[in-house]
């Protein structure tokens, strides 16, 4: 059975190869927002209280391109709405917490960390503090995108832009899935989930991200019937 | 103004990580629901890497022979076999500038 510490520590060594991708984009969203000419203290303001990589930088270009604060926010809450999956996927872990620590654990809910904890999680069901890990992976994450956040909004984009470092993300998200490339139903799931997100990429509100994972879920619930 | 938009849209973003953790009992999901959940990171994360790949700053798709198709498919191999974060983020990075800076210069 893992302390409380070595799980946290845990958390913190499975995400940790992914701030390679995230601190440079984080400096990027932050030297993004001041280029747009709003306030710093706003961009920054947006780590801390919306807390999520790309719904910050179409936020401020939807608001910069003279769209209404409706739409903005309406975006944002539709780019973010992923972690209602990412949620239910957790929830069997997280059960037994009280209300409180549910609430408290859920602002650190983020892509990468929901990917390794919930890795972690299936192959170390037993551990009791099995949240520790899931709190070492948030943590990790907010502590680094304020960090990188801050010194974009500071610094500028002294990350040279010729070197396309946006790139970075997709490629983190590729490390992430190709191991389930080899199991056929999950490569037909990417395919249907990656094709649907750039048919419906015009969608309004950003929506593909939340459509085209329906849509492969769907294909999902297909594929696990005809199995049977 | 924009700070009102921006608790706001924090609310909401906060909303969609709580909602199916504290607020929705488990129970309430049927047994084939959990099983299609399963599927969630490989039915999600395409999502943000096709467009990430194929798609630019402008929106508009990019040509086949695009250096980022390239590093894309060179991360893939290095990822498959290593099973290393930092390496598939390296290989596709240095694949993708070799492309642009050495080759297409």
């Amino acid at each position: 059975m893992l302390s409380k510490k070595q799980l946290f520590t845990r958390g913190m060594l499975d995400i940790s190869p992914h701030m390679l991708s995230v601190i440079p984009f984080g400096i990027i969203c932050g030297a993004i927002g001041v280029e747009l000419g709003f306030n710093p203290y706003l961009v920054y303001a947006m780590s801390f209280i919306i807390f999520g990589g790309a719904s910050q930088i179409v936020f401020l270009q939807l608001l910069s391109g003279g769209a209404s604060s409706l739409v903005a926010v309406a975006s944002v809450g539709i780019i973010n709405s992923r972690h209602l999956l990412y949620g239910a996927v957790l929830s069997e872990y997280l059960e037994k917490l009280s209300f409180i620590k549910k609430l408290l654990i859920s602002y650190v809910v983020v892509d990468q960390g929901f990917s390794e904890s919930n890795k972690f999680f299936k192959k170390n069901r037993s551990e009791e503090y099995l949240h520790y890990h899931l709190i070492g992976t948030g943590c990790t994450m907010w502590v680094c995108w304020q960090i990188a956040t801050l010194s974009g909004i500071i610094l500028g984009s002294f990350v040279p832009e010729e070197l396309g470092l946006k790139f970075a993300i997709p490629l983190t998200f590729i490390a992430i899935v190709v191991q389930d490339l080899k199991k056929i139903d999950h490569l037909i799931v990417m395919i249907t989930c990656g094709l649907s997100s750039l048919l419906f990429f015009d969608a309004p509100f950003k929506s593909y991200i939340i459509i085209s994972p329906v849509i492969a879920l769907f294909v999902a619930a297909l594929l696990l019937r005809l199995k049977k | 103004m924009t700070l009102v938009s921006i608790i706001f849209a924090g609310i909401l973003t906060y909303f969609t990580r709580m909602t199916m953790i504290a607020l929705i009992s488990r129970d309430r999901l049927g047994d084939r629901i959990k099983a299609v959940l399963e599927y969630v990171p490989s039915a999600v994360f395409p999502a943000i890497i096709f467009p990430g790949i194929f798609i630019n700053d402008y929106g508009a798709f990019i040509e086949m022979n695009d250096p980022k198709i390239f590093g894309a498919l060179v991360a893939v191999i290095v990822g498959y076999f290593s099973k290393n974060i930092i390496a598939t983020i390296l290989a596709g990075l240095i694949s993708y500038w070799f492309l642009i800076f050495v080759v297409f210069s």
